[in-house]
């Protein structure tokens, strides 16, 4: 097969789906293993085109389960990994994404949601999976996830999503839904020397003197690949800086700590928020993915009528910015929530303001998007308070 | 671990290809898992393949802990999820020789599926199945190769569901080696993983192995070596046999070979 080029410089007309599968390839992904399903199907089809020419690998698994298992033992032989879904096919995942979390492999899992739960709309978006990603597997760990609000962003988060899963040694998600996925906007591909990846964090020590699960200062312990010689050990059990199971209650301690504690420590490089109209808001509106998109229009109108409002949006919805809306919490009037779900995020921004100021939730269940006037209501809602 | 053990664990014979600073491992006394890893160190010390390149990948179960114990890039996955795991690994990087070694309840009851597509795809791996007709590691419940009538923790008047005729189900899912032997036969058993690390494509080992501990113990058995004892007199060497005649019946003949070699 003709060698193909990597990094498709220039501009593009094209859907978020397929800018989110560029993303990946432009960050280096070279594994792509997948299960086909509605609205992400169109991720794992530009895989299929494009990993070949590239001399990567793209499979087509049984279901998704081992969609997740596949990217995870790629990881290890040294690939950069990347799986993509809907809800149900995460639903499927969630052992398996435990698994990821506990051997701190690094691999980007992409979520375009639909109206669930179960079969739910296929067809039609939502964004009911955001407490799924947060706590979806079984056990005590911590999260990175990211937002994406148009195709610009699918390319360029998921490259981000890549660096951060290399940085922190996880799994990674980008938490989308079916507008954004199937939206085709103009996508500005940078040329290849502009793209920042972060490089996996390979040991340097000899085989004698390394340590898998051996932090380094930011709690991220450094890795290997099979076939380097160093005969490691990794598994599921809670384990030692050997990676060896220990089945006590310190070493599990000082394991799950450490797993939630390098995503707590670092959230200030890893937390993204885009603010606009933030300064000394009365009133602020707290958006993410593609619901964010209404809420500037609503934002726009509020101040014409003299509403001092400002958006605070999550490019990361995890880890959550807990301590920037404390903040907020002490010198503003109340927050406003637009959701595609029955009310999911708006309970970390109660719980960041400890419920000391109002905290309106608009929420849909799925398939439908709020109007900018809904949006406007409710702030002017607070406004006349 | 105790200082006798130390000095056991240095001194063994495959001390090279054992994490010995694992030992004593899990195992009970009698048990096969023990007799199949033997088998697989002696296959991969004979073979020019550097141990650097080797990898073992197990899912849960007694027999999961195989990766634990094995001096090699080794994981131990999650129940079922071996194989998966294993065609990532191979896939990102042909230059690994992977070998999974599982347990019968976690490769064909919660992992079957997985099994039935890497022989489908004919992946070029090497799959090793401890079967010990049950679940050991969970106390003795029935596994999908539970003989008919077979006592279990949950089929205690007697199992009545068929269970896997595993070489058949391999052979017939495109798997190009398929042997089964039982862990009396150690010789045959590591001339087989030599073949199956030889050959390009998906092979599929059955080791017939003992649980004293539980099938033995709830189907009134006997001890190991009375298990290896009836492997010896009712063993049946046959490797023309045809793989959809050599279903297990509950203590009767089992028919042994390498059914296939394409
Ligand atoms: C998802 C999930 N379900 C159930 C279990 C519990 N479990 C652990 S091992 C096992 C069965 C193991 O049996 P087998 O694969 O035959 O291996 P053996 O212990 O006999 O070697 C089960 C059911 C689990 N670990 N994960
Ligand atoms: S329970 Fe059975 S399979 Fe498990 S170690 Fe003991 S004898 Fe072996």
């Amino acid at each position: 097969m003709e060698k193909a080029k990597r990094v498709l410089s220039g501009d593009h007309f094209i859907q978020g789906d397929i800018a989110c599968s560029e993303g990946a390839i432009a960050a280096g992904c070279n594994f792509f293993a997948g299960y086909p399903i509605t609205p992400a199907s169109e991720i794992a089809e530009r895989m299929a085109l494009r990993q070949p020419g590239l001399g990567g690998v793209f499979i087509q698994m049984e279901d998704e389960i081992a969609s997740i298992t596949a990217i995870l033992g790629a990881a290890w032989a040294g690939a950069k990994s990347m799986t993509a879904t809907s809800g149900p096919g995460i639903s499927l995942m969630l052992e398996n994404i435990g698994l990821g979390m506990i051997t701190e492999t690094p691999c980007v899992i992409v979520n375009v949601q639909r109206g669930s739960p179960s079969t739910g709309l296929p067809t039609l978006w939502g964004q009911s999976d955001m407490m799924q990603a947060r706590w979806g597997s079984h056990g005590d760990y911590s999260v990175i996830a990211l937002c994406p609000n148009s195709p610009q962003e699918m390319f360029n988060l998921t490259i981000e999503a890549f660096n951060l899963s290399e940085k922190y040694r996880m799994p990674v998600f980008i938490l989308t839904d079916a507008i954004v996925g199937h939206m085709t906007e103009k996508v500005t591909i940078p040329k290849e020397e502009d793209i920042r990846v972060y490089p996996r964090r390979y040991t340097k020590l000899p085989p004698a003197e390394y340590l898998p699960y051996k932090p380094e200062a930011d709690l991220v312990p450094q890795m290997i690949k099979a076939g380097d010689g160093y005969h490691i050990h990794t598994t599921g059990l809670t384990h030692d800086e050997r990676g060896y199971p220990v089945m006590t209650a310190d070493c599990h301690h000082d394991l799950i700590w450490r797993l939630i504690n390098k995503v707590k420590n670092n959230q200030d490089d890893i937390i993204r928020l885009e603010e606009r109209y933030m300064d000394d808001p009365e009133i602020v509106v707290v958006s993410y993915g593609i619901s964010s998109r209404v809420v500037i229009p609503a934002v726009m109108r509020a101040r014409e009528e003299g509403i001092n409002v400002g958006s605070m949006r999550l490019i990361t919805a995890w880890p959550f910015p807990e301590e920037r809306i404390a903040e907020l919490s002490e010198r503003v009037k109340g927050f406003v929530v637009p959701e595609i779900n029955c009310g999911q995020m708006v309970r970390e921004v109660q719980r960041s303001c400890k419920c000391i100021k109002p905290v309106t939730l608009l929420s849909h269940p799925g398939g439908d998007i709020h109007s900018p006037d809904d949006v406007y209501q409710a702030i002017a809602a607070i406004a006349k308070s | 671990m105790t200082e006798t053990n130390t000095i056991l664990a240095d001194t063994h014979p495959m001390k090279s290809f054992l994490r010995t600073d694992r030992i004593p491992h899990i195992w009970c006394p009698g048990c096969g898992i023990g007799t199949t890893v033997n088998a697989f160190a002696n296959a991969i010390k004979s073979c020019s393949i550097p141990l650097d390149k080797i990898c073992v990948v197990s899912g849960i179960g007694c027999t999961g802990r195989v990766a634990g114990y094995v001096n090699l890039d080794s994981f131990h996955t999650t129940h079922g999820r071996a194989i998966p795991f294993a065609t990532g690994l191979k896939l990102a990087n042909p230059e690994l020789e992977v070998f999974v070694i599982s347990g019968d309840g976690d490769l064909f009851a919660i992992g079957g599926n997985h099994f039935i597509h890497a022989a489908r795809r004919n992946i070029n791996i090497n799959v090793i199945c401890v079967n010990n007709f049950i679940y050991g590691m969970t106390g003795g419940q029935l596994a999908p190769t539970t003989p008919i009538s077979a006592k279990t923790s949950t089929s205690p008047y007697g199992n009545s569901e068929n269970p896997f005729n595993l070489p058949f189900l391999a052979e017939s899912s495109g798997a190009t080696f398929v042997a089964r032997w039982t862990t009396y036969h150690v010789k045959q058993l590591t001339r087989a993983i030599i073949k199956a690390l030889n050959k390009k494509g998906f092979s599929f080992i059955e080791s017939i192995s003992p649980c004293p501990t539980v099938y033995a113990r709830k189907n009134r058995l006997g001890i190991g070596l009375d298990i290896m004892k009836f492997y010896k007199e009712n063993s049946t060497v046959n490797n023309k046999a045809n793989t959809r005649e050599i279903g297990i019946d509950f203590q009767k003949e089992i028919v042994v070979g390498d059914f296939v070699d394409i």
